[in-house]
């Protein structure tokens, strides 16, 4: 049989990076060919370079025994490649039928748009691939799940017959991304074929009909999930034999760091995003939250660094009322932040990696004195760090943006690192990393840990969750729905109560009500 | 010297680099300094290009001499521009011949008139550089001070009126207090937008320029009501006592002031505020990410509505200056666009107080040349306003010189000056 | 299974503040009316508004209302509508009972500024037309623009700029409609330098926007002083006539108002609903949002991101130039330095007033063209009221809208992004 789609020997160039090195990938009719690889490793180059997003320095693309030459999404749209972008490409603003159609209108009079023939298309789709969505609302009202499906419908709509999912599970609870590997399924059935990429084994084996692994730009190999493992799929994404689990020993939790009661926090368009929840966290312990992104942990953070307002309830550091509290202050008390994006939050790009590293501190002694910046100290403490923290940048001095992600994070963990801390809040810390740097930020979490540290971590990558945390809490829908000790706790029970399901339901899981699941967290 | 010692002087000079251009790149200090000029140069060189053949284009006698042949036009149209361009130089600098003569003569008078456009460039750039100096604050703050223009009328409008209405004070006391006043009334005109665009994020591009016609609207009423000259039916205001001028340094007709100098001792108080001190270091954080600024415990609150005040007084400084200078009362319309020169200005500076303080003296010779120009050469004045739009293209826009030169681009990310959109956020 | 136990509170957190100070603000527009206009008037004055335009044969009686009564009625209905307000709030609905409000307190501060006179309403609502065209005509340039996700500060220099040449060209080809295409042409030439600078070039739009009224101001200033003022036949292209439309300009107080006008004016409408229409209900009108709101999106779909801002821009400035036109061939028919007057800033604020939408922006241009041409009459009437605050009030009104005082604006997401395709 031909494939549907061939890639052979496409290469992309970057100033100063192979990104892809000789890629030949094929595709089948009715087949979920997944590309799995680390971040990094040149999957979305490749898929970007597919749909017309880059132009290949080399390499040709043939469409059913066809060469085909695609420019620009227009012409992948026209030989019948579609793509799920990790970050949806939809307009919040426009109606999920308008999203659909953009591009695509169904037209009368002339330039007039036909609303309604392209919605009754709409529901058309929905129902041949079970695809439920609400034509006439807006996208931004409806929930992250059903935005995904509209993005599938979107592809359909243009009778796209070769799907490719950019990393479509991130955003997804276990139980949704079951419900989306149906969908994939049903539709591999009635002859599309799809390209899936991720970085996570589970969904690799579970789902694909073939895998393909991509490392440093260059294909490592392709296998089956018959003939394939998770460790073996790791050691060929890493390149070498990986452990998968750190060396972490058994938490001595003491005093109470951290206490949350009642806490209640809007989001940015004055929802309630945390909802009456309470927990306390001791030093020397890691309480991990699970929970599918967007169920309020962001904003959970944002109130115990001080960087959003507390509608009601209160938030004790060591004793202290930190709720509505300047972020200095409680930075100033001994907390530390490793925030969830760092490129956003963490760094100032634009100054040196020494700026960077006193930017909460540079106000204090040695590196100011009186109102004065006294630069020769400042310089001293980054040489320091950056030898500490084995930093790779050319000098202190080197604008931040210019290094990479890896060196940007441990950046922001030498300066959190190495103050006096009580309290670590880290907000999917090694998010976009590759295998290394992941190693080097759980080692250094877990001896914060044993230093005395609390450590409060939040990730939706369960994986993270489950290796670093000596106890989980999950949220969903802004509560705590329950505490658990890592040693009772199974993914799949967590994978079930971050999708929403009572804990009473669940074996193994006593129930609680959520005020005083913080206590019987305690006990445990 | 030391190997440590040595790079410490060597990171002291790249500092100073980085402050101007944050370029990254591996190249020498000489190559990242003319990196960082020469785009500046070759848009003052271009702007000035562009400019003479708008002269020739628009002269008589260039057309006059098409009618013959092109090529006597175009000989014409050197003539013509060299006669404007010319004027403009000698009458910004003064003529060397002119200089060397009446020096030769000893004549007090004649000296003083060899060397006034000289001094008249720096006294028409004072004004020029308290206002850029405003705009390149706002701008390594992260905001885009449109609205310098408003702020030296109110600057202007606080100093006039201190200067005139305040007898019997000494001009060491009512000097300083006039200037401040100046100050103040600038900064009441930034800090009104600057605590708009802190709390409610309405866009300061916007209120800035709302407040500008405000301003005018305040002026137009204050000089036609409370503050017109008791004697006059036009709308201007009093004259100020003289203890409230800015002593003069020469006698006539050379009309420089000590302004100058104050002007330069605050282009080096904001540098050292934006570069030595940690609220300089505060402005820069919230300008560059305010994102971070905020997670890093500043307050983008009170750092905005600081720099925003902050650019406002030496905006109001610059009205300041010219009342207390120059005209000594206040009139309708007497800044002549100095605000949105500025932005210019600011921006041909990379928003660097050396910078700004260079390009405010080639804008104050130029203006200072037009005058003559405009006398000489029966070129309007206007010219330089569009030289000015000309240089600022080729400022704003540098992929434009590197492709009229074939420079190479810089290795690293421009530095860019964005405006994040209306509403704040 | 995925038994969904709990539901996520939606419930928006209300700002009480919000109620609260609208409701003060009403009491206090009544109170005003009441304290500033009513007490200073006797019982049995009487106020008298013409509602026919002068020049118009006076087919409708004189309007005459009791003063005192009418501003007794008018602080009484702010007041009861701002008690309605703090006690149980108006919810959705209170934006638009502050405009009832605020358009109770400037009648009341009509029939107070004419008590025991007579004022010519219709000739004021004439003018507020009038002043309202070149705001609006400026205001969708912006729209255009900015829904394509390009910000447009140049409206102003665009518009001087099309002043100058449309009165140069109609002076010099002798006819009104060469000129008019020429002051169009001129838009059009610097929205396309807009367009090159900011998207083909990124820089900063707003920088963009500042360089091109820096030149236009220069250029037109030179132009005119070097041509225009020594050679007065230069500059005296004429004006567009007011066009009667039969029959319409028969219905009573409206008529003479909407369908006695010259060219510019009915354009003004024509363009509002082309745009409306164009924007809202076509396939052009749909990719040009989308372009403005998330081009990365739009260009996943194969629209051609940059191909769509150009024409935005372009078409903007064009718009903008045609607003430019009626300073010289629809108004004055003859051209003076910065004869815009920051006019083009206006519109600018008039857009944002009317949340990006034409007629929103409409209204926001007549609400200012009103504030403009009663300054003109308080002189009249002899009111001591400066002129100047007056004036100020739509830059006022502005900067209060700005701050979301009456709610935050739809701004389109990715305004004033240049878009970087990798």
């Amino acid at each position: 049989m031909e494939p549907v789609l061939e890639l052979r020997g496409v290469t992309k160039r970057f100033p100063g990076v192979l990104a892809n090195d000789q890629i030949d990938l094929d595709l089948y009719e009715g087949e979920i060919h997944a590309l799995l690889g680390e971040n990094g490793a040149g999957k979305t180059t490749l898929m970007n370079i597919l749909y017309g997003l880059y132009d290949p320095d080399e390499g040709e693309i043939i469409v059913r025994g066809e060469r085909v030459d695609i420019q620009d999404p227009g012409d992948a749209i026209n030989v019948g490649i579609g793509m799920v972008h990790q970050h949806f490409m939809l307009i919040p603003v426009f109606t999920v039928t308008e999203n659909v159609m953009l591009g695509e209108e169904s037209l009368k009079f002339g330039d007039f748009l036909d609303r309604e023939s392209a919605a009754k298309r709409i529901r058309e789709i929905s129902e041949q691939y079970h695809l439920e969505v609400e034509p006439d609302v807006k996208v931004e009202d409806i929930p992250v799940g059903v935005q995904q499906r509209v993005e599938i419908i979107k592809l359909l709509y243009r009778d796209a017959d070769i799907l490719i999912l950019d990393e479509p599970t991130a955003v997804l609870t276990p139980q949704e991304a079951d419900e989306l590997f149906k969908i994939m399924h049903s539709l591999t059935e009635q002859g599309k074929s799809i390209i899936f990429i991720t970085h996570k084994l589970r969904e690799v084996l579970d789902v694909a009909d073939r895998i393909t692994v991509l490392r440093g730009g260059k294909i490592v190999g392709t296998t089956t999930p018959k003939e394939a493992d998770k460790n073996k799929l790791a050691e060929m994404m890493v390149g070498r034999a990986v452990q998968l689990g750190v060396d972490k020993g058994p938490a001595s939790p003491e005093e109470v760091v951290l206490e949350v009661r009642d806490l209640v926090v809007a989001n940015d368009r004055n929802q309630v995003a945390v909802d009456e929840i309470s927990f306390e966290l001791q030093a020397g312990e890691i309480l991990g939250v699970a929970g599918v992104q967007g169920n309020g942990q962001t904003e959970l953070v944002e109130a115990v660094t001080g960087l959003k307002d507390v509608v009601d309830g209160t938030i004790q550091l060591l004793g202290e009322n930190i709720a509505n509290a300047d972020p200095r202050a409680i930075t100033e008390i001994g907390a530390a932040h490793v925030p969830e994006d760092r490129q956003r939050d963490g760094l100032i790009l634009a100054f040196p990696v020494a700026d960077n590293l006193v930017l909460n501190t540079y106000y204090q002694e040695p590196y100011t004195k009186g109102v004065v910046l006294q630069q020769a100290a400042i310089m001293d403490s980054a040489r320091t760090r950056i030898a500490e923290y084995d930093i790779r940048t050319p000098s202190a001095l080197t604008p931040t943006s210019s290094l990479s992600g890896g060196n940007q994070q441990k950046v922001i963990v030498a300066r959190e690192f190495s103050r006096p801390i009580k309290l670590l809040v880290a907000s999917q810390p090694t998010r976009g990393l590759d295998v290394g740097s992941i190693e080097y930020i759980h080692k250094r979490i877990i001896e914060k840990r044993d230093e005395g540290t609390a450590v409060l971590l939040v990730s939706p990558e369960l994986d993270e969750i489950m290796e670093l945390s000596d106890r989980i809490a999950v949220m969903y829908r802004g509560k705590i729905v329950a505490i658990l000790p890592r040693e009772k706790a199974t993914k799949e029970q967590i994978g079930l109560l971050m999708a929403g399901v009572s804990p009473d339901e669940i074996e193994g899981v006593s129930s609680r009500k959520n005020k005083d699941s913080a206590q019987e967290g305690l006990t445990s | 010297m030391s190997e440590k010692e040595n790079n410490e002087k060597q990171d002291a000079g790249k500092v100073f680099l980085d402050e101007l251009t944050a370029e990254p790149s591996g190249e020498t200090f000489w190559a990242r300094a003319w990196h960082s000029i020469s785009i500046p140069l070759l848009a003052i060189i271009s702007g000035l290009v562009l400019g003479g053949f708008l002269i020739a284009v628009t002269s008589d006698a260039v057309w006059a001499a098409w009618a013959q042949s092109p090529w006597e036009a175009v000989k014409t149209a050197v003539v013509e521009v060299r006669i404007a361009y010319t004027a403009l130089f000698s009458g910004s600098l003064g003529s060397p011949s002119a200089i060397v003569s009446a020096l030769r003569g000893g004549d007090a008078l004649e000296i003083r008139r060899a060397f006034n456009p000289i001094l008249e460039s720096l006294t028409a750039s004072t004004p020029f550089i308290f206002a850029s100096l405003a705009v390149a604050l706002g701008f390594r703050s992260g905001l885009f001070n449109i609205g310098a223009e408003g702020q030296i009328f109110v600057g202007a409008i606080f100093s006039v009126f201190v200067g005139y209405s305040l007898t019997g004070l000494p001009a060491i006391i009512h000097i300083p207090l006039a200037l401040l006043a100046g100050a103040l009334g600038g900064a009441i005109w930034g800090f009104i937008p600057g605590w708009l665009k802190a709390k409610t994020g309405g866009h300061e591009v916007i209120n800035t320029i709302m407040m500008n016609y405000i301003a005018f609207r305040l002026s137009d009423w204050l000089l036609n009501g409370p503050m017109q000259r008791p004697d006059s039916f036009n709308p201007v205001s009093p004259t100020i006592m003289d203890s409230a001028k800015l002593p003069k340094l020469f006698g006539p007709p050379i009309r420089f002031h000590i302004g100058f100098f104050i002007a330069l001792g605050v282009a080096w108080l904001v540098w050292w505020l934006l570069f030595r001190t940690r609220w300089g270091f505060d402005l820069r954080s919230v300008g560059s990410n305010p994102h971070a600024a905020r997670y890093a415990g500043m307050s983008i609150v009170g750092t905005t509505v600081a720099a925003m005040s902050l650019s406002g007084a030496l905006a109001g400084l610059a009205g300041a200056n010219e009342v207390l200078g120059l005209n000594h009362f206040l009139a309708m319309a007497f800044s002549s666009g100095y605000g949105f020169d500025s932005i210019a200005l600011a921006l041909l500076g990379k928003s660097h107080p050396v910078g700004v303080v260079l390009a405010s003296l080639l804008f104050g010779t130029l203006r200072t040349g037009a005058l003559r120009m405009q006398v000489v050469a029966q070129i309007p004045i206007d010219i330089i306003t569009v030289i000015q739009a000309f240089i600022l293209v080729f400022i704003a826009a540098p992929a434009i010189i590197r492709t009229i030169f074939r420079i190479r681009g810089a290795a690293g990310p421009e530095e860019a000056i964005t405006i994040r959109g209306w509403g704040g956020g | 299974m995925a038994t969904t136990i709990i539901e996520r509170r939606e419930v928006e957190i209300k700002s009480p503040t919000r109620q609260r100070v609208m409701g003060v603000l009403f009491l206090l527009l009544g109170a005003s009316i009441w304290l500033f206009f009513g007490r200073g008037i006797e019982a049995g004055v009487e106020t008298t508004f013409k509602l026919v335009p002068g020049g118009f044969e006076s087919s409708l009686a004189d309007w005459t209302l009791p003063a005192l009564a009418t501003l007794n009625i008018l602080a009484f209905a702010s007041a009861f509508l701002g008690g309605v307000q703090l006690v149980r709030g108006f919810g959705k609905r209170t934006n638009m009972i502050l405009g009832i409000v605020a358009s109770f307190f400037i009648f009341g501060f009509l029939v107070w500024a004419a008590a025991g006179k007579s004022m010519n309403l219709a000739g004021l609502l004439n003018t507020t037309l009038s002043k309202a065209v070149p705001l609006t005509l400026g205001a969708l340039s912006g729209v255009l623009c900015e829904r394509a996700g390009v910000v447009n500060i140049a409206i102003e220099g665009m518009m001087l700029a099309a002043a100058m040449v449309g009165a140069l060209v109609g002076s010099v080809s002798g006819s009104l409609w060469v000129g008019l295409l020429a002051a169009v042409l001129v838009g059009t030439l610097l929205g396309l330098v807009h367009a090159v600078l900011s998207i083909k070039y990124k820089t900063d739009q707003i920088i963009s926007g500042t360089v091109i009224n820096i030149f236009a101001v220069g250029i037109t200033s030179f132009l005119s002083a070097k041509f225009m003022q020594p050679n007065q036949a230069l500059n005296d292209p004429g004006v567009f006539r007011p066009i009667v439309i039969p029959l319409l300009s028969k219905i009573p107080i409206l008529g003479p108002i909407l369908f006695n006008n010259n060219m510019f004016v009915y354009s003004m409408f024509f363009f509002l609903i082309l745009i409306h229409v164009g924007l809202f209900y076509t396939r052009w009108g749909l990719r040009l949002r989308s372009v403005g709101e998330h081009p990365k999106a739009a260009d996943t779909l194969g629209i051609n991101v940059f191909n769509t801002r150009y024409m935005a821009v372009l078409l903007g400035g064009a718009m903008a130039g045609f607003a430019g036109g009626y300073f010289t061939l629809g108004s004055v028919g003859r051209f003076d330095e910065i004869m815009t007057a920051g006019r083009g800033f206006i519109a600018l604020a008039a857009m944002i007033f009317g949340n990006w939408t034409p007629f929103g922006s409409f209204g926001a241009g007549l609400l200012f063209g009103f504030a403009d041409s009663l300054a003109g009459k308080l002189a009249i009437l002899g009111v001591q009221i400066p002129s100047e605050f007056l004036l100020m009030a739509p830059y006022v009104a502005t900067m209060i809208v700005l701050a979301g005082v009456v709610g935050r604006g739809q701004m389109p997401a990715a305004d004033g992004q240049p878009y970087e395709k990798e």
